[in-house]
């Protein structure tokens, strides 16, 4: 237990350099959780450097997205801790994690992320009116990110009335609009066929690269998993034997 | 499906005569398609060439002398290596990868690791190809794209043997030597 965690600095350290041997940006050490009976996590060590890419795979019920919801500060761990920029997540109080993972992490999940009554560049905002953002800079710097993803002329299009893969990119307009340091991915294209899946992959690495975003992908699909700069294998809540450091 | 290593698996349990490697080789690793015994008798040959089996005793009742093989320890190394090193992740491997998984269940070698490295070499490979098809003309694009789908089904095909792995334990150990 660390009594008093460093001061949370969302400005600090924007993650611009290339991944490999800095400090890492987020980092978990000894990670155990339990769900009634079933141990989901048995002791994961895991760390990403800024700007790097890591796909997290495994079989089904492997512990992969536990894995992926406690880095996130979405679940807490049992035991173990987890850091970003040093500061230490789970000892946050539960106000501390929310503006964390408003303002310093991205998500893009397989369904359900976006409000399908509202347009597109309504949902791409989000996330920066809930910063605390005025309506009209929120959806310019929205504005600013659907010619990049290939969504010109959809910013008023409602959500509901997308394709699967349009739903996807605007899904990750919103991750990336707060210029998080990680984005969380579970199973991104795991909706979608092969040529949306493929186009969703290109543009979400392509601009988090960009960005010097990092991002943990959560993924089944061996060519998804390909856009990752390595991967780690979670097998039965631990570690595959070569990926353990 | 790399009739050699599947005979110095083989060998490594026992020694054994030409005869009845067939028929395990068969059994084990190639229920579909049968091996020939010229097949077997000529790798055998190769294999003694390279010291890696001896024959270690030969038996001449009626008809012709019947020899039965061992594998040394140069047979053992390079069994061990075959097993331990990823295979060149290229399309097409099913039939090799099978063998190794079915040589591991037998030996009692774990079967995860070995799974696991063969899945890092395959990503690694899949990895090199998708840099390519992100950066080539449409032509070369789609060809790299055939071998990244080749490639991900032996992995789903690894994947579900993987899943499966304690079933196929119980059915190959219990399938009788002698036929």
């Amino acid at each position: 237990m660390i009594a008093n965690p460093p001061p949370l600095d969302l400005s600090a350290q924007r993650a611009a350099a290339p991944h490999g041997q800095e400090t890492p940006l987020l980092e978990a050490t000894d990670l155990h959780k339990r769900f009634g009976q079933t141990e989901a996590l048995r002791g994961i060590d895991f760390a990403i450097a800024p700007g790097e890419i890591v796909a997290v795979m495994g079989p089904s019920g492997s512990g992969k997205s536990t894995l992926l919801h406690c880095l996130a500060g979405i679940t807490l761990p049992d035991e173990g801790n987890v850091a970003f920029r040093g500061a230490r997540i789970d000892a946050m109080s539960d106000a501390d994690r929310s503006r964390l993972r408003r303002t310093a992490f991205g998500f893009v999940f397989q369904f359900g992320q976006l409000v399908p009554e509202l347009p597109a560049i309504e949902n791409v905002a989000l996330p920066l009116l809930l910063n605390g953002v005025g309506r009209g800079p929120a959806e310019q710097q929205a504005a600013a990110w659907f010619p990049r993803l290939g969504l010109e002329g959809l910013e008023g299009r409602r959500a509901g009335e997308m394709s699967g893969g349009q739903a996807q990119r605007v899904a990750i307009a919103r991750a990336l609009v707060v210029e998080p340091g990680v984005i969380f991915a579970d199973e991104p294209t795991g909706s979608l066929d092969s040529l949306a899946g493929e186009h969703v992959m290109e543009l979400l690495t392509r601009a988090a690269t960009e960005q010097g975003v990092a991002i943990v992908l959560v993924t089944h699909e061996a060519r998804v998993a390909a856009y990752a700069h390595r991967e780690i294998i979670v097998r039965d809540g631990r570690l595959s034997g070569a990926d353990v450091r | 499906m790399s009739v050699p290593y599947a005979l110095l698996g083989l060998l490594e349990q026992q020694p054994r005569h030409g005869y009845d490697l067939k028929r395990l080789v068969d059994r084990y690793f190639a229920p579909d398609h049968p091996v020939a015994f010229a097949q077997v008798y000529s790798t055998l040959g190769r294999l003694e060439q390279r010291g890696r089996v001896r024959v270690d005793q030969v038996e001449q009742a009626e008809g012709p002398e019947r020899r039965r093989y061992a594998i040394t320890d140069e047979g053992t190394r390079e069994l061990e290596r075959w097993l331990e090193e990823p295979l060149d992740a290229e399309p097409h491997l099913q039939a090799s990868l099978f063998t190794k998984v079915v040589l591991a269940i037998l030996s009692g070698r774990p079967v995860e690791a070995l799974v696991d490295a063969e899945r890092h070499a395959h990503l690694e490979r899949m990895r090199e190809l998708t840099a390519v098809r992100r950066t080539s003309p449409l032509p070369l694009a789609l060809l790299a794209d055939y071998a990244l789908f080749h490639l991900e089904a032996d992995l789903r095909w690894l994947d579900l043997t993987t899943s499966r792995v304690d079933e196929l334990r119980r059915t190959i150990l219990t399938i009788p030597e002698v036929p």
